[in-house]
């Protein structure tokens, strides 16, 4: 009996049962698969290397032409017409000042919806309220550039009759409208990812509803909820269209958010769109820009997956 | 001793689902009353009723009479955060919150309007005090209650129960998580809290019950078989179901 089980089976032919354990499929597919995967995941990364790559070289090119000191801290940016100017405060302002009247609009109504949805909400709403969201997200920009030249902007000249067709304020207001269900979504995910065991122990101490959601679920879910402000933020420097549409194109340095200006993306899209010779100077600083932009938002990005991480443990 | 929770024909509903059927039961006050029958009972069940805490499940209903002190939990003037506070409560799971040992302790308070920092601080000493905790932590106040090991975890959670100046406590299955002597100290702490306290727990652990408690309930299917002295359901239980079940027949 007992050599019997502590020795391994022996494969010959001693048992009267057959089995046949050979594939009765084809292997090929299972080779192939992984490549065609493989191929599609170094496209996208080759992509990306390209893009990064060109903006390097062209930028390079550029500061060979600009100083770079010139670039960085010129208060005037004017490189399409005479004088020619360089300096890339204005449109970095102008970005600023959109970024940062879209975060003020969206971070806490984002939030508050977040809270809504996670904290009070009956599940039937969450799942009536989450598609309608998701939808939100993917109405094309353009659509709310509209919005804020038709409708926010004549509000706001009712308010204040000296205001600009063109105004920082009105694009700012509706680019934060454009995130508040990302920032929404984001924070939710976060809130519903605490666990029940928390609210139960703030609910048993006698906690109501609001208390609970305030100093128990949104300090557990500050990673999440930090991460998605920062995504908000960075998603609100790179919007292009409602800027280009609704904010006009005078790069100013300005703190006056009634006042036209221009944004870096904006910026882009105006020298894109125009006769702009290629390999020309003027040109070169689509490149220049780009590549402040790039270089901001991907260090936002790092930013956002850091705090995200270094508060994981948190529960 | 007196009765202080008194209930009465209570049913329960979990939508279509009769969890408690026609339960009645006088729990005395300053003693231990345990529940014990095999899962799914409806054990936690009845206890979630005390703090009301199934009002946060959704399609639950309730029929029947649970008076606490005289007052009618379920009437429409008793504010439930104020009988919460009353009727603390201790899961199965430790569940500190991710902050600090001192602000897991001042949490109740605070949300109950305490602000002054001397009056924290004596709440906090004597609530760790009450539950055997305060001498390993003494030093660390300001540490992640995380970095407790489970069995203080669970007594910081006591803690945190008796820190809002609760008449009862309710115990869900709080020793099932922790080790044999996690758990011999935190059986102790029942002992000592019933002086001032009291407290009803549910337990697997039949052993636990008959250690502990001074009244014990059978349950069976969401109706109590047996309630009398522990000693007397442990050593000459009435019900034949409630002796398979001591004697590790099923459950
Ligand atoms: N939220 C709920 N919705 C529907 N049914 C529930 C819910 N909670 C519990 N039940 C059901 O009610 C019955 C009693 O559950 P309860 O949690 O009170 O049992 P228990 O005696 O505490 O069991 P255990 O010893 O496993 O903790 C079970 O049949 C369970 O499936
Ligand atoms: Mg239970």
């Amino acid at each position: 009996m007992r050599s019997e089980v502590t020795q391994p089976m022996k494969a010959s032919g001693k048992s009267p049962i057959k089995l046949d354990f050979r594939n009765e499929k084809s292997h090929l597919l299972d080779k192939i698969v992984p490549i065609l995967l493989f191929l599609c995941a170094a496209l996208s990364i080759l992509t990306t290397i390209g893009i990064v790559f060109t903006l390097i070289t062209e930028t390079f090119q550029f500061f060979q032409k600009v100083s770079i000191m010139d670039y960085l801290f010129g208060t005037k940016w004017s490189p399409l017409i005479d004088p020619k100017s360089f300096g890339v405060l204005p449109l970095l302002s102008g970005t600023f000042m959109i970024t940062i009247i879209a975060c003020i609009v969206a971070i806490p109504l984002g939030l508050a919806s977040a809270i809504y949805l996670s904290e009070y909400a009956h599940k039937r709403v969450r799942k009536i309220i989450k598609p309608i969201l998701e939808v939100l997200a993917g109405v094309p920009t353009i659509v709310y550039g509209y919005f804020a030249l038709s409708l926010i902007t004549p509000l706001i000249r009712g308010i204040f009759p000296d205001t600009g067709v063109f105004n920082a304020l009105s694009a700012g207001i509706v680019v934060g409208i454009m995130i508040i269900p990302m920032v929404c979504s984001l924070s939710e995910d976060a809130m519903s990812a605490v666990p029940r065991s928390l609210r139960d122990g703030a609910y048993a101490l006698g906690a109501t509803r609001f208390e609970v959601a305030l100093k128990i679920v949104v300090p557990a879910a500050l990673s999440g909820i930090v991460a998605s402000a920062v995504l908000a933020f960075s998603r609100a420097i790179g919007e292009t269209m409602i800027v280009t549409v609704a904010a006009g194109a005078t790069p100013k340095l300005t703190a006056d958010p009634l006042e036209s200006i221009q944004t870096m993306t904006a910026y882009i899209v105006q020298v894109s769109m125009g006769d702009t010779p290629h390999g020309s100077i003027e040109y070169g600083t689509i490149f220049a820009v780009g590549m402040t932009l790039f270089i901001i938002t991907f260090l936002l990005n790092i930013l956002a997956q850091y705090v995200a991480r270094r508060f994981r443990e948190e529960y | 001793m007196g009765t202080l929770i008194d209930i009465q024909s209570l049913n329960l509903y979990y939508g279509t689902f009769h969890a408690l059927k026609d339960v009645s039961m006088d729990i005395p006050e300053k003693a231990i009353t345990a529940f014990i029958g095999p899962s799914g009972c409806g054990k936690s069940t009845l206890l979630r009723t005390l703090n009301r805490m199934n009002d946060m499940i959704p399609g639950t209903r309730i029929e029947g009479q649970i008076a606490v002190g005289g007052t009618d939990i379920y009437s429409r003037e008793v504010d439930v955060e104020t009988l919460r506070k009353k009727v603390g409560m201790v899961f199965q799971q430790p569940n500190p919150f991710p902050k600090s040992i001192y602000d897991n302790v001042a949490y109740g308070p605070r949300l109950h309007g305490i602000r002054s920092k001397g009056k924290l601080d004596e709440i906090v000493e004597t609530s760790l005090r009450s539950a055997a905790l305060w001498g390993e932590v003494k030093d660390h106040l300001k540490r992640s209650a995380l970095s407790l090991s489970g069995g203080q975890q669970q007594r910081l959670c006591i803690a945190r129960a008796l820190a809002v100046n609760p008449d009862i406590l309710l115990m869900d299955e709080a020793t099932s998580a922790l080790d044999p002597i996690s758990t011999l100290k935190i059986e102790e702490l029942a002992q000592d809290l019933k002086d001032r306290y009291t407290i009803v727990m549910v337990t697997h652990n039949m052993h636990q019950a008959a250690r502990v408690s001074n009244q014990t309930v059978f349950f069976l299917n969401g109706e109590v078989v047996e309630y009398s002295d522990t000693e007397k359901l442990f050593s000459n239980p009435r019900d034949q179901r409630t002796e398979d079940y001591i004697s590790g027949r099923f459950g």
